[in-house]
């Protein structure tokens, strides 16, 4: 052995005596993941990260009483910087990419990146909405084409494209729903029927388009009681707003009937078409009855959630509704596709416009480039998989969690109440914020309102087995650990966090919306 | 002075033609951390069961309803800087309204503290 | 197929466990009539290879602005947006997160919505803007319906100079909300307008600036003369790279703003998806539609963000809420503040002064040409001129000779009777050359339709 090397580093890690020693660090920052100031506490007042040619800096007269004379507050970074600052903030976030995001009633679903690619080809990112429509005619058909397929896979006949989510959606069905009532002089409805599991948004546009809200009871098996549905309806209801399936994870199965007293009372049916991810390609709401139904293509459809948008909701109408919908209209004949956008023609009867321009043409290109990657036979498979994995989840946490509707299968989500939690001190918040801890998000907690302390469970088609039995086996360990009574485990969490819990009662009491060069001062003084 | 109390879970203290209006303090521990409340404008005439006052928990926000009818003489603007108090003293800083009674024969249908604590116990 | 992860062998397993026979024992729930074995009428599965074929058909029969001098404004602009904004945002942990309901593991999203909402305070001179709406005609309409809640009155007055498609919007919304909207008809120069409008039932007047032609206008007269009538001023923008170099609607006394962010961080995609953004003044805040992010602290006491003031929204007050509203715009958000930051005050001020010159350049040009006249004289990035006949023909011709000379009135209000009036806009994307193509064109056509005339 010649010129043995003495001086190098150590190569095993030395046994401490105490290997739960922690320390709170001296910069805030845990290992990999950085402690991120404001963008205000980093940028500069003089910094930027964008170079202009230099143009003549033209000020005219004309402008004169109406320039900024002071300064506006806005902190510019330089390209490296800019891409440390938004990806040390982007590490504190959870993702789908990451781990099961099972938030039931959401879709968490993996986003396709040839979605992503499609969407940014510069004949859909790069064109003006008002071209002239000889020069946007790939953009016209890619909207004619989502329709068709829409349509299809509902079995409706006309479809709203321009909602720019499920809640503008629902919007735009009800005032369909309203205008077809007032064509037939019928103006004296003025109940909108929803159940109590309904999404809260549901009331919310019905109260919006003036009608008063009434509850539908709800059977001991989750679904709509038929008997109080019918008691309710008469010549005052313009409408039910029924989810399906519903936020229980369970179908209607009196849907077929529900219709039926529906359209036999005057009244139309609104399907909040939030969970059609469980039946997409399989059952075709047009053959249930349903007159108007949103799409949350950010939902079934895979466009990205975004951190809470853009979404997209189109709406599918029956026959009696189409006449009403909203501009414009998307007409495709022998000279190609053009778009409709006053009120005349075909649509002399439109109730109007939902916004500006022709919605959301991103998620469009997005959601088509996922519809044709599918197909119809991976969309039918789309449902059976969703369906496939929350009857899993039910099956295999039912012995350690109580199934809020143990009997008979789930459609894409799994309800669980915290009748299991009792005597342990949990709650289901605390549950929750433990399952953080192990890595994973949360389910959806206490909604729908029907039972208490509710886990909803919406695993989707795009978890593998593997993964499925990693959540599944950290969730029954987890309930155990609560059955046992391991509290301290539960109250404090989340521990690993990028933060612990925040507390919402001083943020609501005092609220802080922006940044304000005071505080910083106040800060720095303290 | 007697107090009375809804199924609603607001009390009602009356002293002559005068009532102080609140919510009890089985509520505002259902509401959780109380961080808003709206309270009514002078002058403003309710009828008994109309909207009165608006509470606000970071999970809840709840309509406040008149127990009795009467016009609103006098409203707890302090807990607009301290709404904590609703939490704290329910029925002694907490309350939302003073009310000029219009009806005094309606406290009839209310119930005393007795009552209103047996009706807790059926919940 | 690619995108699910279920083997054969998976699927069978566990419908053992689940104890089904089959998949059809789990849609048992489903009336027999409406269960479907067989695929619906429409193609089959397809790999990336044709799909991007098929979509980049469809792509390829749409004119890019970046490949032809381009001019359409009226709502939507062409701006550079740097590189790295699109990189950013397409972070997995940006582009496939939920709205941060859990703000333990959500704080990336958070704090970049409470550096979103500080910015757009600031751009717009407010005291507080919420975490962003669907697009600014919507905003608008949000406005319109908070303005009739605080002000506890029902009617609308929409200046002759607001967007025809955010009229139209608000004339649905709102109006379906029980609002009353009176808009004015269209003028080049008329905010001052709705003066004429106000009475003791109009909670509002909405006004553009710069507005449809183009024109900016000073409003600070119009809210104090507003408000001395009991109405809010609802000031609205669809460029707000204009807000670089011109007065904020706060210092001008807007009680309400409603704008188009699109101009930063998003590009055109042909109309959507835009973002709105929405400002107000400190005390009506609780009257606010859309999501709001607080700071706070964490159990140990570190500063962190939330949620808050969710008590408004519809997944609690439910048909109390203040709008019906659930997803905002989160990722034209996130891209516009990335756009921000990197343009800070300097960049974003020397962009502004480029539009305006860039504009100057583009009126002088356009005003060589016989026969046309810009109307506008106020103006940011965009005019409007008239031209002798029929605008919308003259602009069809000229895009079937390659240049997108902007947007005729008549498409966005064709009983307006400005059917000979054209929308120009320029921005920092916007060459010499280009506008001298543009000058060109116009004059031959012109020239060609003129002798044609005269043929005829």
């Amino acid at each position: 052995m010649s010129s043995m090397n003495t001086v190098g580093r150590p190569t095993r890690p030395e046994a401490l005596p105490d290997s739960d020693y922690k320390h709170p660090t001296l910069t805030g920052a845990r290992g990999l993941l950085q402690d991120e100031p404001l963008l205000f506490e980093v940028g500069g007042w003089d910094k930027t990260g964008v170079d202009f040619p230099d143009a003549p800096a033209e000020t005219s007269h004309e402008l004169e009483g109406l320039l900024r004379t002071a300064p506006i507050g806005l902190p510019g970074l330089s390209e490296p910087e800019a891409m440390r600052h938004y990806v040390r903030l982007s590490q504190k976030n959870h993702a789908i990419d990451l781990a099961i995001y099972p938030l039931g009633s959401c879709t968490m679903k993996h986003n396709p990146r040839l979605n992503e690619r499609m969407a940014r080809l510069p004949g859909f990112a790069d064109v003006h909405p008002l071209q002239p429509q000889s020069t946007v005619q790939g953009a016209i058909q890619v909207m004619d084409t989502l329709a068709h397929w829409l349509k299809t896979l509902t079995g409706m006949p006309a479809v709203a494209l321009s909602p720019k989510a499920g809640a503008h959606g629902e919007l735009c069905g009800l005032l369909a729903i309203r205008a077809a009532h007032e064509a037939k002089g019928d103006a004296a409805r003025r109940v909108v029927l929803a159940p109590i599991s309904a999404h809260g948004t549901n009331p919310a546009t019905a109260a919006f388009v003036g009608y008063d809200v009434q509850d539908i009871a709800q059977t001991a098996d989750g679904r709509v009681d038929l008997a109080d549905l019918e008691a309710k309806l008469g010549p005052h209801v313009a409408a039910i707003m029924v989810t399906n399936p519903n936020t229980c994870g369970l179908f209607e199965r009196d849907i077929v009937e529900i219709a039926r007293l529906t359209h036999a009372a005057g009244a139309y049916f609104y399907c909040d078409g939030a969970n059609f991810n469980a039946i997409v390609g399989r059952v075709r709401p047009g053959d249930l009855g349903v007159d108007a139904m949103h799409i949350n293509l950010h939902k079934t459809f895979s466009t990205p959630h975004g951190g809470g948008g853009p979404g997209a909701g189109p709406v599918v109408l029956s026959e009696a509704l189409a006449p009403f919908a909203p501009k414009p209209w998307v007409l495709h004949d022998d000279n190609g596709f053009s778009l409709l956008e006053e009120s005349e023609g075909d649509a002399a009867h439109t109730f109007g416009r939902m916004c500006a321009f022709h919605g959301q043409m991103g998620m469009f290109t997005r959601a088509l480039t996922y519809m044709m990657s599918h197909g119809a036979d991976g969309l039918k498979q789309v449902a059976e998989d969703a369906v496939l994995n929350a009857n899993y989840i039910k099956a295999t946490l039912g012995d350690v969690m109580s199934a809020s509707f143990p009997d008979g299968p789930c459609m894409h989500e799994a309800l669980f109440d915290d009748t299991w939690l009792e005597g342990t001190g949990v709650t289901t918040l605390d549950f929750a914020k433990a399952m953080i801890d192990e890595g994973f998000h949360p389910m959806t907690m206490y909604f729908p309102l029907v039972v208490h302390g509710a886990m909803l469970i919406e695993p989707t088609e795009t978890e593998s087995k593997a993964e499925l039995d990693r959540f599944v086996h950290a969730l029954r360990a987890l309930a155990e650990a609560a059955k046992a009574g391991e509290v301290e485990r539960f109250k404090g969490a989340p521990f690993h966090a990028p933060m612990k819990r925040l507390d919402e009662t001083l943020a609501a009491r005092k609220p802080k919306l922006r940044w304000r060069p005071v505080d910083a001062v106040a800060m720095a003084a303290e | 002075m007697s107090t009375y109390f809804t199924k609603d879970h607001e009390w009602v203290t009356v002293e002559g033609d005068h009532a102080t209006v609140g919510i009890t303090a089985y509520a505002a521990d259902q509401l959780g951390d109380v961080v808003f409340v709206e309270v009514p404008e002078i002058g403003k005439t309710v009828t008994k069961g109309d909207p009165l006052a608006v509470v606000e928990s970071v999970k809840a926000a709840s309509d406040v309803y008149a127990p009795i009818s009467g016009e609103v003489v006098e409203a707890n603007s302090g807990l607009g800087d301290a709404p904590e108090t609703v939490n704290a003293g329910p029925e002694i800083g907490g309350w939302f309204a003073r009310l000029k009674v219009t009806k005094p024969s309606e406290v009839e249908a209310l119930m005393d503290r007795a009552a209103y604590e047996e009706f807790l116990g059926t919940l | 197929m690619r995108y699910l992860p279920l083997t054969p062998a998976d699927r069978a397993e566990m419908l053992r466990v689940i104890g089904a026979a089959t998949i059809d024992d789990l849609f048992v729930d489903v009336p027999k009539s409406a269960r479907r074995s067989e695929p619906v009428d429409l193609p089959r599965v397809a790999g990336e290879i044709e799909v991007e074929r098929a979509m980049g058909l469809m792509a390829g029969k749409n004119r890019v602005a970046g490949s032809a001098p381009f001019f359409c404004g009226a709502g939507a602009y062409r701006h550079h947006v740097p590189a790295s904004v699109d990189h950013l945002i397409q972070r997995s942990e940006f582009l496939t997160s939920y709205t941060p309901y859990q703000p333990e593991i959500a704080q990336g999203t958070l704090q970049v919505l409470f550096e979103f909402q500080t910015q757009v305070a600031a751009l717009t001179g407010m005291d507080v803007a919420n975490a962003s709406l669907y697009d600014g005609s919507t905003a608008t309409a949000e406005s319109v319906m908070m303005a009739g809640r605080i002000t506890r009155r029902k009617k609308a007055v929409l200046s002759p100079g607001l967007h025809p498609h955010y009229a139209e919007t608000v004339m649905t919304i709102a109006h379906a909300a029980g609002m009353e909207i009176e808009v004015l008809p269209l003028a080049v120069d008329g905010e001052a307008q709705v003066l004429d409008h106000l009475g003791d039932d109009v909670a509002c007047v909405v006004v553009q600036t710069p507005n449809l032609f183009g024109t900016a206008t000073d409003v600070t007269a119009i809210g104090e003369k507003a408000r001395a009538a009991g109405a809010l001023m609802v000031v609205v923008t669809t460029e707000v790279v204009s807000l670089g170099m011109l007065k904020s609607p706060g210092e001008m006394g807007a009680d309400i703003v409603a704008a188009e962010g699109q101009s930063i961080g998003v590009g055109l995609n042909f109309g959507g998806p835009y973002i709105g953004l929405f400002a107000c003044k400190e005390k009506y805040v609780r009257q606010a539609p859309g999501r709001l992010c607080g700071e706070t602290v964490d159990a140990d006491g570190r500063r962190g963000f939330v949620l808050t003031l969710s008590t408004r929204e519809q997944h609690i007050r439910r048909d109390k809420a203040t709008s019906n509203i659930c997803t905002n715009s989160g990722l034209c958000a996130l891209a516009w503040t990335i756009h921000m930051s990197l343009l800070g005050e300097a960049g974003l001020r020397r962009m502004a002064q480029i539009n305006h010159a860039k504009a100057h350049q583009l009126a002088r040009a356009v005003a060589q040409v016989p026969g046309v006249e810009v109307l506008t004289t106020r103006f940011f990035n965009e005019i409007a001129v008239r031209v002798p006949g029929d605008a919308a023909e003259l602009v069809q011709t000229l895009a079937d000779n390659g240049v997108l000379a902007g947007v005729p009135v008549s498409r966005l209000a064709p009983r307006a009777g400005m059917n000979d009036v054209i929308l120009l806009a320029a921005t920092e994307t916007t060459t010499d050359a280009e506008i001298e193509i543009l000058k060109r064109a116009m004059t031959r056509i012109l020239k060609e339709r003129a002798a044609a005339r005269e043929y005829a």
